[in-house]
This record gives structure tokens, sequence and C-alpha cells, in this order.
């Protein structure tokens, strides 16, 4: 269980900061397809005898370099990239079968299963999320200014589209280490919800951002506790706990409407 | 107020290349333009308008001939030019507030983030500027609460608090009314003299401008005309510049109507003045 706090903690962190951008730059789907491609890398590493995390890695950062390479335009285009995702958990689902005793395996990294993490994956967690951390500390501002107005950005000399693919790597990793937690299917509850809970509440970047982070760790941390006492999984719970804020927060108007002049 | 060139044009020709092919938009542009002057770049849709401000950006280069801003080539980020495009790309949800906004044209392209410290004075300063273009109370509203009008204040405020030399503002008037139009020209205008900033502002349609404009750089048909309004803006010059006839007709107001071959493109500009 203590594992499981500490990657619980740094995965919150990293999705809550990462997410955050990803729903500036309305790239949700895109972040979503990214994970299913990771499916896919997890299960032909398993099937060729290598760690199924380096599979993931691998696959997430070269669709994420393919998917920046297209720029943001196209990441918006919903009906070409679930094509080419449902393809490629397709080829995952081809992977699991010719592996047989796959199922648990194929079911963690589905779901997510961050009771059974090791310290080893803790390890990786850090470093990984260090890494993704002074990345985005570094890269903040003409991040911020290239997904709030890409196109004044340009025009202040700033470097767009490197920004976008560089972003789309970024994204790649904290898709990977979030994986363990709530798995390939549920990966918007962490990487996109608290981000979206944060961008209707706050008036400051770095409000949002801090808003991102803190639900994204308590639902985690809530999420781990329940758990403690109740034989149902994590992932269930953090879902559960990130789409209730998202209702309550939907439900009630901060601002007044769009003036009409 | 300073009178230099600061702005040199010299047979300066335009497009896009891929490979061995290359698509002319315009040719042979010859034009210099003076420090304070307020330049109205005009002509129908395709014709090479947006391009010419992503030459003075330095985003493109010329194909041939040369184009001098300050006596050096364009290039990126070049911090004496202020940018308004045309379209904005944020969430129309984002309730980020108006002053954050104004405070990346100050900022925004530098690496890192801001220290509490700085935040503060960025925030401060921006709020000045917003309350130079008459937008200082919606400095803490959030965008996209914003009418089209109050937003087109706020980007002018992000592109003013560079403190630019030159102002680039790609089609600001598209969305507003008339009534707003005149006010958000006369802003730019006074704005632009109390700073000597020289303005280069796309537009459809010419009326709002006409008490403002210095010079015209009108572009169609491949063809650049430029020179004061009432040269470039008559029957004469704009048959010339299309190949084809055109007329230019006055109404009592001494308010422009083009009418020609490229009638599609004025009709916006007929339609807008008389409705």
């Amino acid at each position: 269980m203590l594992h499981a706090f500490q990657a619980g903690t740094i995965v919150a962190i990293i999705a809550g900061l990462v997410g955050y951008f990803i729903v500036l730059r309305r790239s949700s789907f895109a972040a979503h397809a990214l994970a299913h491609v990771g499916f896919t890398g997890a299960a032909g590493a398993v099937l060729v005898g290598v760690s199924p995390i380096l599979g993931l890695l691998s696959f997430t950062m070269g669709g994420g370099f393919l998917i920046g390479i297209l720029g943001r335009k196209a990441q918006s285009r919903d009906v070409q990239i679930g094509t080419v995702l449902a393809f490629m958990l397709g080829l995952g689902v081809l992977f699991i079968s010719l592996y047989a005793g796959y199922a648990t395996e194929a079911y963690s990294i589905l779901f997510g299963d961050i009771l059974g993490i090791s310290s080893r994956d803790v390890l990786i967690t850090l470093v990984a999320g260090l890494v993704v951390l002074i990345a985005l500390t570094a890269i903040y501002r003409p991040l911020l200014f290239s997904s709030l107005d890409e196109d004044v950005a340009e025009g202040k000399g700033l470097p767009v589209f490197r920004i976008g693919i560089l972003f789309m790597l970024l994204v790649a990793v904290a898709t990977s280490i979030a994986v363990q937690v709530v798995g390939v299917l549920l990966i918007f509850a962490l990487m996109v919800t608290p981000a979206a809970i944060a961008e209707r509440l706050a008036v400051r970047p770095a409000q949002g951002l801090a808003i991102s982070v803190l639900v994204a760790l308590l639902a985690t941390w809530i999420g781990l506790f329940i758990s403690f006492y109740l034989p149902y999984p994590v992932s269930f719970f953090i879902t559960a706990i990130v789409f209730l804020v998202y209702i309550a927060v939907r439900l009630k108007p901060f601002y007044p409407k769009k003036a009409l002049s | 107020m300073g009178n230099s060139a600061i702005i040199i044009a010299k047979n300066l020709s335009v497009g896009y290349s891929s490979g061995r092919s290359s698509k002319i938009v315009f040719s042979n542009a010859k034009f210099s333009i003076n420090r304070g002057e307020f330049v109205g770049v005009l002509g129908p849709n395709g014709a090479g308008k947006t391009t010419l401000i992503k030459l003075l950006l330095g985003l493109i280069k010329p194909l041939r001939g040369e184009i001098n801003i300050f006596n050096e080539c364009p290039k990126c980020g070049n911090s004496k030019i202020g940018y308004v495009p045309q379209h904005h790309s944020f969430d129309s949800e984002l309730m980020i507030e108006a002053v954050e906004i104004v405070r990346l044209g100050l900022s925004g392209h530098k690496l890192g983030f801001s220290w509490p410290k700085n935040s503060r004075a960025e925030r401060a300063e921006a709020l000045d500027v917003l309350n130079i273009v008459g937008a200082g109370e919606l400095a803490h509203r959030p965008l996209s609460t914003l009418s089209g009008g109050e937003l087109q204040r706020i980007f002018l405020a992000q592109a003013l608090i560079g403190k630019p030399d030159i102002l680039l503002l790609d089609e600001p008037l598209a969305s507003l009314d008339m009534r707003r139009e005149r006010e958000f020209v006369k802003l730019i205008k006074d704005t632009a003299v109390a700073h000597n900033i020289t303005v280069f502002l796309i537009a459809h349609n010419v009326n709002p401008l006409l008490s403002v404009l210095s010079r015209v750089i009108y572009v169609a048909n491949g063809r650049v005309a430029v020179g004061d309004p009432g040269d470039v803006l008559n029957s004469e010059s704009l048959t010339k510049l299309y190949s084809s006839p055109v007329e230019v007709l006055h109404d009592s107001h001494g308010r422009i109507v083009v009418v020609g071959a490229e009638e599609g493109a004025h009709h916006e500009a007929h339609h807008k003045e008389y409705e």
C-alpha cells in the first residue's frame, strides 16, 4: 500500500499538470488515443518477453511524436484519430490472444493495478515524473502562450510546432506512468477530468494547475484509502470521485453568460 | 513625430514554394512606409494581405526582391512588432481572466515561469495597458464572457504591452458592428499617435478607416498598388490593378463602394454600409 501511495502521488501530480495543458490545447482525444497505442506496445512487449512498461513507453512516445507532427488542427480530428486508435486496440487484442495466461497482465494494463506496484516501478515512476516536471517548468510560459493563442505566439517568434511535438512527448511519458494507476481505458479520469474541473474554476493558469493537481491527488488518495476497506478496484473509486466533482462544478455557473454587445 | 522610412520594400515578390514549383501571391511590390503612418492593407480574399503580414513577422521569406524593417531583414520574434491576428484559438469556455492574456504579450515568449513578485509587476503593467485601451474594467473578467468588441480591446492591449513600434492587425474589424468599428478604429489611431506607432491594418471594408488612413496598400490580382488613399482608391487605379473594369463610387457622405470584376469580395462592404 505504501508503494501505491508513493506512485499514486507522483502520477497524480504529473497527470494534473500535463492534463491542464491537454485541456487548454483541446487535445484530450489525442491524449486518450495515446493510452490505447500504449496498450498495444505493452501487449506486444509481453509477447516478446520484454517489460510491459518499456513497450508502453516506446509506443506512446512514438505515437506522441507522430501526433505532434500532425499539428494542433489535426489533433482535434476525432474520426482520423479514432480510426487509428481502434486499429491499435485491435492489434493489442491480437497480441493478448497470442500469449496464453495473459489475462491478468492485460487486465492490469487496461484498468490499472496500483496495488500491485513494486518498489522498482515506483523508482521508474519517480524518474519519469521528474523528467516531465523539469521539462514542463522549462517550457511553461511558451507552452502556455502557444496553448492559449497559437497565432500570436508564433508571431512573437515562438516555435509552436516544436513546442507541440515536445508537449506530446511529455503527454506520452505522463500517460505511461498514469496507466499504472487507472489503466488505459480510464486514463481520462486522471489526465483530463481534473484539468477540465480546473478550467471551469481557475481565472489564472497557476491556479488552474494547482486545482488540477489537487483534484487528481485527492481522488487518488481517497480512492486508495477506500480500496483498503472495500474489495473493489481503486480505479473505479478514482474515476467516480473525479466524475462527481466534475458534475458538481458543471451544475454551478460561476460567471454570468457572455455579453451580447 | 519622426517621419523617416522604417519599412522599405523593393521588387518584392511573395508566395509559397514547394520543391521545384512556387505559387506567387503577389510580385514586384515597391513601397516605403514612414514612422507613424496608418496603412490600410486592402484587397479581396486570398489576394495576399495576410501573406504580407507574415512576411513582416518574419514567418515567411520573399521569393524575390527584399524588404527591410529598421534596416534589417524581418525576423521572427521582433520585439518592435505587435501583432493581432484574425483568429484566436482559445476555448469558448475559458475562464482565464483578461489580464492574464494581456500579460502573455510581455513575458509569454520567455522560458521558465514568472516568480510571484514578477507576476504581480506584470499584472500591474497589463492593467495599465488595459486602461489605455479603455478596457480596465474588463481586466478580471473571464475571456469566455467577453463580447467580440471587448475581446478586440484585450488583444490590442496584449499587442501593445510590448511597446511596439509597428502594430500589425489582421481583420480586427471583422466581428464588430458599425458603431464598434468606428470606436475601435479611433482607439487604434489615438493610441498610435500617442505612442508614435506605425499601423498596418488589414480590412475588407475601407470606410471605417477613411478618416485615419495615411496610406493604402491594395493587393489584388498578383499585384500591389501603394499610395495615398485618393491615388489608389479610384476607378482608374483599381482597373489597372485588376486588369478589368472596376468602378469606385462615392456616396454623399464620402463613403466608398468598389464594384467590378471582384464584386463578390466587395459586396460585403457595400451591404454592410447600407443595411
